[in-house]
């Protein structure tokens, strides 16, 4: 190959590869990193960027004769809303174990599915529920509440 | 040879028409089966071998391999549940509607309006129910009987996806009725997609890394079960988990021929003993033939009196075998749907949850660790398993005793003294911890993290773990290891399905009947 070389090319030195191969390799890897890149793109498809699930904000008008301690669960939400002294609060009631809809029991509240058992701020007493239920943003505006189920705040919050 | 012509036809053109037409039936029955009928050992070879159907059969099988104490059939009765779902699966396909208004009330038509619909989705349930035991049988035997060994490591693993295949369809089928059944135990399905949150809530990581919020959401494709999980469900069943299974199977199959058939023991020659008179004649010569005189003279060259090593046509003894269990199979399955007829709850209420809400029962053992750590009982523990059932070719490289059941005497012994361990140790684990409690009762001030890494359910497999240590040093086998490991597994399983199918009610409180359940 190499005709400056005075010694000639070296019986020791690798053996340059022929174009042949090389082209062969070199398309066999373009074709594989073809495949592979489009497999990882397709894999994106089935993560939705939208997600189509309805508005987490709504409006509720709590009961004027509701008792300090009594959840009010607006229909078809799955947030208890209560008003004590200090204002008014809501604590979600999905499960924090499995997602089941938990009760509002006398002692705070319970889960059906695997027999969580939670305080009335949403603390665990029992197992397996591995987290407290959140305390979601409520805003009071005249009479009427808006609860945000996307906005988690710190437990005690009472507007 | 040579070729003789055949006569020529010197008949009219209309008579040679007729005649013809009278023979079509029987030259396109001759056309169909590639060798004729199978009535000589050659033509019997081509009826595997000619046909696209059979020929992943061997032309010839071992005895050994058609002793039903060598498979109990159970290989054959998985497949044969599985067509069964698959036949009554499409004909459901032609009225269930996958969208969540209707999916309803189109089982519910299915059910009370279409003429046998109630029977066809009784077998496609009952189908279902058997494949998963078959499917768990099939296992045991080909665990038991040592077949996981060299050469035959790698047909076990595609064996282990198998039954992951399966578990995942009858999962995936249960969600599609949309009643409360389905609803809730696919919640909690989802939920526990997403239990690896325990662990990055724990380390407070979620933010950045949240492996368990992915599976969740390509899961159900929304935040929420609804229509966008109804119909990825649907395609899970229906196409994609059917297509990987019917993969994964040919794998199998073919695996099993070029592993060298089923497994035998070595002296399994010696203890079959020579063909009983009785028998089907092991060779009949074709006709006209003069050159496998070698296989009938005396003398010790070729195989005397025998087929080469110990075989006998696969038609008929094989198929006539795999008939029947086919048909027990069916008729299996066609009898319990027939009993029974498959659940439909009221209509899916995202608002109330079912109370108790049970997975299918092959899942309540399952959900039984679940009720203690979701990401234990629903991720960590079923991938340990998994991993400890995947090795076991690979730690096991002994010989001995492989293609008996057991692996003789010796294992027998380990296994009825693992069996005890067995149900004994999860006995006393779930007799404490529904008796006395666990961390979060004395501690509720307790981190998740100990909770999730001490549980009724890996306090279990800690101890399975340990005690099949205990028996490989004991005996100083890897086998004795894997026997005690496998059957505490059974046995767990077992004992927690039971724990949560039958002795499990409202709020998954503990009954010893559910006559006993409070009333709603």
């Amino acid at each position: 190959m190499n005709q400056a070389d005075p010694q000639g090319p070296s019986r020791l030195d690798p053996d340059p590869m022929p174009r042949r191969d090389f082209l062969g390799l070199a398309s066999l890897w373009a074709a594989g990193s073809t495949l592979l890149f489009a497999a990882v793109g397709s894999l994106r498809l089935p993560k939705a960027a939208v997600l189509s699930s309805p508005s987490r904000k709504f409006k509720a008008t709590l009961p004027e004769n509701l008792a300090e301690g009594t959840a009010f669960v607006p229909p078809g939400r799955s947030v208890a809303l209560f008003r004590d002294k200090q204002g008014v609060y809501a604590i979600s009631t999905l499960c924090t174990h499995l997602g089941c809809i938990v009760k509002p029991s006398a002692t705070g509240f319970d889960c059906p599915c695997h027999g969580s058992k939670f305080g009335p701020d949403g603390k665990v007493i029992r197992g397996p529920a591995p987290a407290a239920l959140p305390w979601h943003k409520v805003s009071v505006d005249g009479g009427v509440c808006v609860v945000d189920e996307e906005t988690i705040v710190p437990p005690g919050t009472k507007v | 040879m040579i070729a003789t012509p055949p006569p020529v036809d010197k008949r009219p053109a209309l008579q040679r028409f007729l005649s013809n037409l009278r023979g079509a039936p029987r030259a396109l029955r001759d056309t169909a089966l590639r060798g004729g009928k199978p009535n000589t050992d050659r033509t019997r070879s081509t009826f595997v071998f000619g046909n696209v159907f059979l020929h992943l059969h061997p032309v010839r099988t071992h005895r050994w391999s058609l002793r039903w104490a060598t498979t109990l059939g159970l290989g054959i009765a998985s497949l044969a549940s599985f067509l069964l779902t698959l036949i009554t699966g499409v004909l459901l396909m032609f009225y269930y509607k996958p969208h969540v208004e209707v999916a309803y009330d189109s089982i519910k038509d299915i059910a009370f309006v279409v003429p046998t619909g109630n029977l066809i989705r009784n077998i496609h349930r009952w189908a279902a129910n058997v494949m998963v035991v078959t499917v768990i049988l099939h296992m045991a035997r080909a665990f038991y009987t040592a077949a996981y060994r060299a050469p035959r490591e790698f047909n076990w693993l595609i064996g282990m996806g198998l039954l992951v295949v399966t578990l995942g369809l009858s999962f995936t089928g249960y969600l599609l009725p949309w009643d409360q059944l389905a609803y809730w135990a696919i919640t909690i399905g989802a939920n526990i997609a997403q239990s690896p949150r325990e662990i990055t809530d724990a380390l407070g990581v979620t933010e950045s890394f949240d492996p368990g919020g992915l599976q969740k959401l390509l899961l159900l494709g929304s935040d929420q079960v609804g229509e966008e999980a109804l119909i990825r469900f649907y395609l899970l069943h229906v196409m994609i988990l059917p297509l990987v299974l019917l993969g994964l199977l040919s794998v199998h199959f073919w695996r099993i021929r070029k592993d060298g058939g089923l497994v035998r023991p070595k002296d399994a020659d010696a203890r079959l003993g020579p063909v009983r008179a009785a028998d089907y004649p092991v060779f009949t010569e074709a006709p006209r033939k003069t050159y496998q005189l070698a296989a009938v003279v005396r003398g010790t060259s070729g195989a005397v009196g025998r087929a080469p090593e110990n075989t006998v046509p696969s038609m008929p003894h094989l198929f006539y075998a795999e008939l029947a269990v086919t048909m027990l199979t069916i008729a299996v399955c066609v009898a319990l749907a027939m009993w029974s007829d498959a659940p439909l709850k009221e209509l899916a209420n995202p608002q109330v949850p079912e109370n108790p809400a049970k997975a299918p029962w092959y899942f309540l053992g399952l959900q039984e660790l679940v009720a203690y750590s979701a990401f234990m009982g629903g991720v960590g523990i079923p991938a340990i398993v998994l991993l400890g059932l995947g090795l076991i070719p690979y730690l096991d490289r002994e010989t001995e005793g492989t293609g008996e059941w057991f692996g003789g005497r010796a294992g027998k012994r380990i296994v009825l003294q693992a069996l005890f361990v067995g149900f004994g140790a999860a006995l006393v684990i779930e007799y404490f911890a529904i008796r006395y409690g666990w961390l979060r009762e004395w501690f509720p001030n307790i981190a998740q993290l100990w909770i999730t890494f001490v549980n009724p359910g890996t306090v279990l497999t800690l101890i399975y773990a340990a005690y099949s240590m205990w028996l490989v040093k004991r005996h100083d086998s890897t086998r004795a290891g894997a026997l005690g490991l496998f059957t505490c597994f059974l046995c767990g399983f077992v004992f927690l399905t039971v724990i949560g199918t039958h002795f499990r009610g409202p709020n998954w409180d503990f009954y010893w009947s559910p006559a006993d359940w409070p009333g709603h």
